[in-house]
């Protein structure tokens, strides 16, 4: 109402505002700039969530393996979500290793027991914990474990670091046995 | 008749006005060296970087199935595809060289000083932008080293603590590097060139707003030591232009993979890494500073990348790091002695780089390593130094011309 009052005044006034009209003015400026600001937001948020993974990437996130076929010592690498997965059936002398790292002063201290469900079944995710790369088969490291090729980061034979740049043991992706010989790795997402 | 029209056209978008002011009647320091040809160079590379990037981008196909393939077809089928292909590649090689040389010789002869702040800001802004560029581009041939690196590089972002690890699952768009994440570099590919371009227009804008800095660094006299940009350094610079293209078209027509890495005609393989990671040359001295911090645990990982990007962002304060009264390293001698031992350093740290991380020298005797963490720490000591040598007035620079 009072707006309205002085809408004349405005037309022509150069003099300085009333403090409780700039009041009123600084009110109305804040309020509209913060729901301008929130719609802004609001609008930009299906563009970065069109970013995330889609439907389809999520469906693809979970891979079944039989490892009967494994030898011991043998290791196979399995696709996991466009990632590499290390299965590896452990010898007993790779295992023993693995244990006796347990008491090693350890960059990311961790069991082996905790690392692994059967002790003869090392799953790992095959990604480098410092930039992603994929690391060298087992026997390739010191240590009796991987190697990274890229920056030289070496794991043990429970996937732990041991040596080198990178900050963490190599990841156990979640997985469960299906059966006695079925892994599956990964949770349904999406 | 002509001139009428012009008259016609001045009346509504003045043009003759334009040209006058900016080119024509815009005063340049007379006394520029061959150093200042390399800003228009910059330009006249990134317009052949749009330009054949615009007409590969009419045979390329963001599809990870096909991308690699496509690259072939490209080279193999289309006319002249080749040509465009190894234009566009070895032009990001020389664009590169181009603003190296052009960011050395504004360090060299402090063109960063008041009152050219913002103009510097905006070519680092550049800088970034170009980088990032680069690195998009790289992926989209979708060879080993490709798919590799921008393994490594995102990795790089889930190095930030709390949200690094969605994040990089939100650029990549997948659980890996992978198909979205080529489609939406190679989107990102074809927009950053025009935002550069904005950019660049900003840059110049500033640009003859503050006038040239020159190899003496003292303001001129434009009335008695200013020539106009137009004929003289259009002349100037078109030359340059000229040595330019024997030097392009050498490697375009004769060396076109001495840049190129031959990983990269492999093609992408997400379970497996190539032996070796190298980035293109133009990141190398980056990527040993990232190597180069790896003794501090689990901290090594967050700090390299910290250290890397604080590399090219400490560009941003260095005319405030820089106290001297003077503006060219041409009377100042300490700071030219640091600024060569900077320009050597950045040359060694390129060399780390491009060897793997682990590799020695001399028996074993000399961990590159060890050389990547010294080089490292000069190439910050030079700013500080910069900063110690003429806050404290240990510098003492020699008498300045009165004119150019």
């Amino acid at each position: 109402m009072s707006a309205i009052a002085h809408a004349p005044h405005h037309a022509h006034a150069p003099e300085p505002a009333a403090p409780e009209e700039e009041n009123r003015r600084d009110f109305l400026i804040l309020a509209t700039s913060a729901v301008g600001a929130a719609g802004v937001a609001g609008a930009a948020w299906p563009f970065i969530r069109s970013w995330s993974p889609s439907a389809d990437v999520l469906s693809q996130a979970t891979t079944e393996i039989d490892v009967s076929t494994l030898a011991k010592g043998q290791m196979i690498t399995v696709p996991w979500q466009g990632k590499p997965v290390f299965i590896l059936r452990r010898t007993d002398e790779q295992i023993a290793a693995a244990k006796q790292g347990d008491s090693e002063k350890l960059p990311d201290p961790a069991k082996d027991s905790e690392r692994t469900q059967k002790p003869d079944i090392l799953v790992l995710l095959a990604l480098c914990t410092h930039l992603g790369c994929v690391p060298q088969p087992i026997g390739t490291g010191n240590f009796g474990g991987f190697l990274c090729p890229c920056h030289g980061s070496h794991y043990d034979t429970s996937g732990r670091i041991r040596q080198g740049p990178a900050p963490k043991n190599l990841e156990v992706p979640f997985y469960t046995f299906k059966s006695d010989n079925v892994l599956v790795i990964g949770k349904v997402a999406g | 008749m002509s001139k009428s029209i012009m008259e016609w056209v001045d009346a509504r978008l003045p043009i003759t006005e334009l040209v006058k002011s900016q080119t024509t009647e815009y005063p340049t320091p007379r006394n520029l060296n061959y150093w200042w040809n390399f800003g228009s160079l910059a330009l006249f590379i990134l317009i052949v970087m749009i330009l054949t990037g615009l007409f590969l981008a009419m045979h390329y196909k963001p599809d990870a199935n096909q991308a690699f393939d496509v690259v072939e077809h490209i080279m193999r089928d289309v006319n002249y595809g080749w040509l465009l292909r190894y234009l566009h590649a070895n032009g990001a090689t020389f664009f590169f060289m181009a603003i190296y040389i052009h960011i050395l010789r504004g360090m060299y002869y402090g063109s960063y000083r008041a009152p050219r702040e913002i103009l510097w800001w905006f070519g680092i802004i550049i800088f970034f932008l170009m980088m990032a560029t680069a690195f998009m581009g790289y992926v989209l041939p979708w060879g080993q080293m490709s798919y590799w690196g921008a393994a490594v590089i995102t990795n790089l972002m889930s190095a930030i603590p709390v949200v690094g690890g969605d994040l990089v699952v939100w650029i990549w768009g997948g659980f890996a590097v992978g198909d979205p994440t080529l489609n939406r570099f190679f989107a990102l590919h074809f927009l950053l060139p025009f935002v550069i371009f904005a950019v660049v227009f900003i840059h110049m804008w500033a640009l003859h707003a503050v006038h040239s800095n020159n190899p003496d660094g003292i303001d001129p006299d434009f009335k008695k030591d200013g020539i106009p940009f137009h004929p003289y350094y259009v002349i100037k610079d078109l030359y340059g232009v000229g040595v330019f293209l024997l030097v392009y078209c050498a490697f375009v027509f004769f060396q076109p993979n001495f840049f190129l890495e031959p990983d990269n005609y492999i093609p992408a393989n997400p379970m497996q890494t190539p032996a070796h990671i190298v980035p293109e040359w133009y990141f190398l001295p980056f990527y040993a500073i990232l190597r180069s911090i790896d003794f501090l645990g689990s901290y090594s990982k967050l700090a390299g990348v910290i250290a890397m990007v604080l590399a090219i962002a400490i560009l941003f304060v260095l005319p405030f790091l820089d106290r001297s009264p003077v503006r060219s390293f041409r009377y100042r001698p300490l700071s030219r002695q640091i600024f060569w031992i900077f320009v050597i350093d950045c040359f060694i740290l390129g060399w780390v780089g491009y060897n793997p991380a682990d590799a020695t020298r001399f028996n074993g005797a000399l961990p590159l390593i060890a050389v990547g963490r010294t080089c490292t720490a000069i190439y910050f000591g030079y700013f500080v130094l910069l900063w110690f040598i003429t806050a404290f007035d240990i510098e003492k620079p020699k008498p300045l011309p009165k004119s150019l």
